[in-house]
């Protein structure tokens, strides 16, 4: 199959080379949704418009998410003869500048540039490989997201695509389900269940019809790892998927994705077509006799579908409410009662590459016990904000503050929240964990499909406990008493601790509570549910304490035991937050320092929003308004 | 027929009366009218062969589907938890106030609706609210009225 691979692959190698190595500057331009929420469109009819006024002949490309979201928009130049360099922070005026100057003045804008990629060393510019937030970085996953165009088939082809798919199809399924259980691979979605074993037992069960799912039903806030993978290099995961077919013999997959990602779906449907057209996908693939169909199945917004029998029973178009133990295993009855095999988004990109490079080049990265590499969406209060592939068993420390760049705006690390709503908190004094499925389950959070939010001391833990537990108190789906009613009365015990109406008592409530609903609950959402109420109790339990016993929210959040105050001192009376109360809560005229009325004020905070950083008059303070 | 029913008809011609097609018509009906109108979903019950309250079952267990008119520009705040702890809280506070609406319902004149998002991917800009397709990164309680001024009685 490799054979009939080559001429495509022969051909797309030269278009490739043709463009990297040609006459004409190459300009990138990061334009998935994290780059065209901060105007990537813009800019790149911006820098089209220049050169088109400038006479300057150049190839624009759209390419995925580099991970340096922190950096969006982001503009690469290659120019002939010269190291790729990344320009961050591009806005289109901008990047209307840096054409003029690269092209015609012949400045190559160190000011601008994050970095440059290439031998050849740039005055005022460093590597990109030399910086710490991204040496440590290993990159499996998200290879070629940022560097290759996601709605080219042949830059994939560049780039060792479907070489895994080729050498797989020359394979017994048996060898392939080796190979992926020797690799070590398990199972991206968050529950880390190997791979290997989880395919040879759907390659056990006999069927006349089989299907392969990938769950792209990335629901958990403050994660996008999976819609950035699809975003950016769609082909890995169809590549996987078929490979997967092949391996327990499927003639049919799914992708189930989530609405709320129109152009990964966008991206994923060209993709399909693209990879139909050339036979890699569809009838008899490469000539192997070997037939595979996948289609789209675009999720309506349920957190509960990543379970795999909730996420089955919304495809067959039911309500997708997991179904109660004992039941057999999706491997067995799943889609239409047919053995399915379920990955995750990264599960299966990772698949290709471990058929291509062998089980060892994969297991020689991470740790004995987690091979490969992790994605992380690291956000929340940290400088780095952005997509991060690590090592598994990274020191969480190194994470935080080498790519992360330690906290933003000089405050302190308080806590990292791994997991989304299953998951929980891990405090200062946990930074020197290891990062990977074992030690982060151990220590009372987990590593679900990715998201990392950092906290520091202005985020109050009863505050994020309470808003998990609001999360998925509001995506139960109500079929079991555990999760549907255990949650809002947890709920309803955090709101009095945060509301100021806390009883002796109520922690050790909140952990029987949330026991019970562990112990008691039929599916993963519900048995997770409490994690991050417990693991901030087991972490955090002094500032529980703090609002229950002193009425005081250490953090400064909770609007029952704060009151903002104008200090009349630094009061330079500029009307400035007198005008932006909502309410009229303010008093007092030019020259009159004002006064907030205490009484009419709802704590919104748009007083201190306002108040100039100079004047700083505008102050938050602990306790409720005398 | 009215148009509702013509609309609907063209809709359900395009696919079987099969259970997998259920959430994928419902799609459509409300990518078509921005809502699942009650006409609707009785139509597509009797296209399916089973009862409404079936449909209903089915429509109201996801987060995605709307049985009330939507306004003209859909307001989206984005409640993840990397806008949570950069305040989202306050920033849909500011927006119901300034909309004169709570979250989930639309204006008298059907120029807004307002909804929460449990995540639209762009942690990097938290705290983030989408106006129909373009989104607002970095966005401050005091900068609303501005933005949603840009889209008041305009098409």
């Amino acid at each position: 199959m490799r054979t009939a691979l080559e001429p495509l692959r022969a051909k797309a190698l030269k278009k490739w080379q043709e463009m990297e190595q040609g006459n004409l500057p190459v300009i990138m331009v990061g334009a998935a949704t994290c780059g065209r929420a901060t105007g990537a469109l813009d800019v790149v009819s911006a820098l089209e418009e220049k050169l088109k006024a400038m006479g300057k002949e150049a190839i624009v490309r759209q390419v995925g998410c580099v991970g340096m979201c922190y950096h969006e928009v982001l503009v690469d130049i290659s120019a002939p003869g010269m190291p790729r360099i990344t320009y961050g922070g591009i806005t289109p005026d901008l990047g209307r500048d840096l054409l003029e100057d690269f092209f015609v003045r012949g400045n190559i804008r160190p000011d601008l540039a994050v970095g440059s990629t290439g031998a050849a060393h740039l005055d005022g510019i460093k590597r990109l490989a030399e910086r710490p937030e991204l040496n440590q970085q290993v990159k499996v996953v998200l290879r070629n997201c940022g560097h290759i165009d996601p709605s080219s088939i042949d830059d994939y082809l560049a780039h060792d695509g479907y070489l895994g798919l080729a050498k797989a199809l020359e394979m017994t399924p048996h060898a392939i389900i080796e190979e992926v259980k020797q690799s070590g691979l398990r199972g991206r979605g968050g529950a880390g269940f190997s791979a290997g074993r989880k395919w040879e037992s759907c390659l056990q069960v006999k069927s006349d019809q089989k299907y392969v799912i990938c769950n792209a039903d990335e629901g958990d806030p403050g994660a996008f790892m999976d819609r950035s993978v699809l975003e950016g290099d769609p082909h890995s995961v169809i590549e996987g998927m078929i490979i997967a077919g092949y391996a327990i013999g499927a003639n049919k997959g799914y992708v189930y994705v989530r609405a709320e990602y129109p152009l990964a779906i966008r991206q994923l449907r060209r993709g399909i077509a693209q990879a139909k057209e050339m036979g890699l996908l569809g009838d008899n693939i490469l000539g192997s006799g070997f037939s595979f169909e996948l289609e789209i199945f675009p999720g309506a917004g349920a957190f509960v579908c990543g379970e795999s029998t909730a996420l089955v029973l919304s495809i067959e178009g039911k309500r997708g409410m997991p179904k109660p133990l004992p039941r057999p295993r999706t491997t067995e009855e799943g889609l239409w009662g047919k053995p399915t095999l379920l990955n995750n988004v990264k599960t299966f990109a990772c698949v290709a590459q471990i058929i291509h490079h062998g089980a060892k080049w994969f297991s020689s990265i991470g740790t004995p016990k987690c091979r490969g590499t992790a994605v992380f969406a690291l956000t929340g209060k940290i400088n780095n904000c952005g997509l991060i592939e690590v090592p598994m068993g990274i020191q969480l420390r190194k994470i935080i503050e080498d790519i992360g760049g330690g906290v933003a705006n000089g405050r302190t690390f308080k806590a990292v929240q791994t997991g989304g709503p299953s998951g929980g908190c891990l405090p200062s004094a946990m930074l020197d964990l290891p990062v990977d499925f074992d030690s982060l389950t151990e220590a009372g959070s987990m590593m679900g499909s990715g998201g990392m939010v950092v906290l520091d001391e202005g985020t109050c833990m009863v505050d994020i406990a309470k808003y998990f537990i609001d999360f998925t108190l509001d995506e139960s789906c109500g079929q079991c008493i555990p999760c549907r009613v255990g949650t809002e009365q947890m709920l309803k015990v955090l709101n009095d601790i945060c509301e100021g109406r806390g009883r002796e008592g109520d922690i050790d409530l909140l952990v029987e509570m949330g026991e019970a609903i562990v112990a008691g609950s039929i599916c993963g959402l519900g048995q997770s549910a409490p994690n991050p109420v417990l693991s901030t109790i087991r972490y955090f339990r002094d500032e529980y304490e703090a609002h229950i016993r002193e009425h005081r929210c250490p953090a400064l959040v909770c609007k029952a035991m704060i009151r903002f105050e104008i200090d009349p001192d630094k009061c330079k009376a500029c009307m400035l937050c007198l005008k932006a109360c909502p309410v009229g809560a303010i008093t007092g005229a030019k020259k009159t320092p004002h006064v907030i009325d205490q009484a009419l004020c709802t704590k919104c905070g748009v007083c201190l929003e306002v108040c100039p950083d100079r004047f700083g008059a505008v102050v938050c303070l602990s306790g409720a308004p005398k | 027929m009215t148009d509702m029913d013509q609309a609907v008809q063209k809709i359900l011609s395009r696919h079987q009366p099969a259970r997998h097609e259920l959430i994928p018509i419902l799609q459509a009906v409300q990518a078509e009218f921005g809502y699942l109108p009650k006409a609707a979903m009785q139509a597509v019950a009797r296209f399916m062969k089973v009862s409404p309250s079936k449909i209903y079952g089915v429509a109201t267990f996801f987060a995605q589907f709307y049985f009330t008119r939507r306004g003209k520009h859909g307001v989206k705040v984005c409640l993840g938890t990397a806008c949570h702890v950069k305040g989202a809280a306050r920033l849909m506070e500011t927006f119901e106030r300034e909309m004169g609406i709570t979250c989930g319902c639309a204006t008298d004149d059907y120029q807004f609706s307002l909804e929460r998002v449990n995540c639209v991917g762009s942690c990097a800009i938290a705290p983030v609210a989408m106006i129909g397709e373009d989104v607002y990164g970095h966005l401050e309680s005091n900068q609303v009225k501005e933005v949603l001024k840009k889209y008041a009685h305009s098409t």
